[in-house]
């Protein structure tokens, strides 16, 4: 096993490398370094090294090594589960929660990442192997493959893991909030009913409303996600801040449906009262996995749509 | 969060004692100004929400 030592250690940092990128993407979802950072290094590290061993345990004729990957894959689910419990806890406490669409969304992509972190490990181990071993050749130019193949993998992983964000999916735009009676409304989507006269001229002073426009019918069923509606007030509260406390849910930041068009309207009152900038925290909101539907694919769907 | 109940009229503050009845707490006022305030201290107390029925009632409500 001595021979392939350079290949292993080369799969186990290239993979733990691509975990450690993946985590600075990460913090504005789950902002819980260091520990965080700690954690999923180590999983991360875990991964990448079981993805290493594979193929030379493979050629050593060391069957039972594989079976410990998928014993690695169990233990990566439990990654999702733990991801999943701690939101969950944490999501009670926060003043405008994530939902638990989001958070599930987010376990997925923990659990995710480590699988990232063995497959570029196993391709730079692998890629390295098959020119020293297959090729014969010498020096350096195993490692460059290596590296490449890990880098190559890498970048397919990436893009193919890049899910949507709501600016690509649909138009948003300033709306005008404003009183129907009792009703507050973002042009002409009714939001909620708020009775109290100060809290109506605190959304009238102070309010930024948004009106979110699919661009198809896809888009549109994603909007009517409830999940996903959460996802977009709480990344906007998160983002902007939020002009409520725990005892006035009156102004709790809201996105509701025109169920006539499928455009949503959002109404925040935000610390920053910016509006450039909170569009940007709205388009910038990832389309929820579990929030996908896809009508304009079944015959159906396409039939119906106009 | 699961254990709270949610959706439920905690009470009801109104001007006119005609328009409500039942088994809420319900609080009268004599008009627009101590409705405001009712409502609103209510509001704090119980971390609910005033709607505004619009025949002079307020129903708090914890969502």
């Amino acid at each position: 096993m001595g021979s392939y030592a350079w290949m292993i250690a080369l799969g186990c940092i290239l993979g733990t490398l691509a975990r450690f990128i993946f985590l600075n993407i990460d913090y504005r979802q789950y902002p819980s370094y260091p520990q965080g950072y700690m954690i999923h290094m180590t999983l991360g590290f875990i991964a990448a090294g079981l993805g290493a061993v594979a193929i030379p345990a493979l050629l050593q004729k060391e069957f039972a090594a594989i079976t410990f990957l998928a014993l690695a894959a169990q233990q990566f689910r439990e990654v999702r589960n733990m991801e999943r419990q701690t939101l969950e806890k944490l999501d009670e406490m926060e003043i405008v929660p994530r939902g638990s669409t989001y958070i599930e969304g987010i376990a997925k992509v923990f659990e995710a990442r480590n699988y990232l972190a063995m497959l570029v490990a196993l391709s730079a181990t692998g890629g390295a192997l098959l020119l020293s071993r297959l090729f014969c050749f010498g020096g350096f130019l195993p490692a460059l493959g290596g590296l490449l193949c890990g880098l190559l993998i890498f970048g397919l992983i990436k893009g193919a893991m890049r899910g949507e964000n709501i600016g690509k999916v649909a138009e948003v735009r300033q709306g005008k909030v404003h009183f129907q009676g009792p009703l507050l409304m973002v042009e002409d989507i009714a939001i909620m009913n708020v009775g109290l006269k100060a809290a109506r001229e605190r959304y009238e002073k102070e309010a930024l409303g948004v009106i979110i426009e699919p661009k198809n019918d896809n888009a549109r069923e994603y909007l009517t996600n409830l999940g996903q509606r959460q996802a977009l007030v709480h990344d906007v509260a998160v983002q902007l801040g939020v002009r409520k406390e725990v005892d006035e849910p009156e102004f709790t930041p809201l996105a509701r449906r025109d169920t006539k068009t499928g455009r949503v309207g959002l109404v925040v009152i935000p610390i920053e009262p910016d509006i450039e900038p909170l569009l940007r925290a709205v388009r910038n909101v990832p389309v929820l996995e579990g929030a996908k539907r896809k009508p304009l694919d079944s015959p159906a769907g396409r039939a119906a749509a106009d | 969060m699961a254990t709270e109940m949610s959706d439920i009229i905690i009470a009801v503050v109104t001007m006119d004692r005609e328009a409500v009845g039942g088994d809420v707490p319900i609080f009268y006022a004599r008009n627009e100004e101590e409705r405001e305030r009712i409502a609103t201290t209510l509001c704090r107390i119980t971390k609910g929400m005033a709607h505004d029925l619009e025949n002079g009632a307020y129903v708090i409500v914890r969502h």
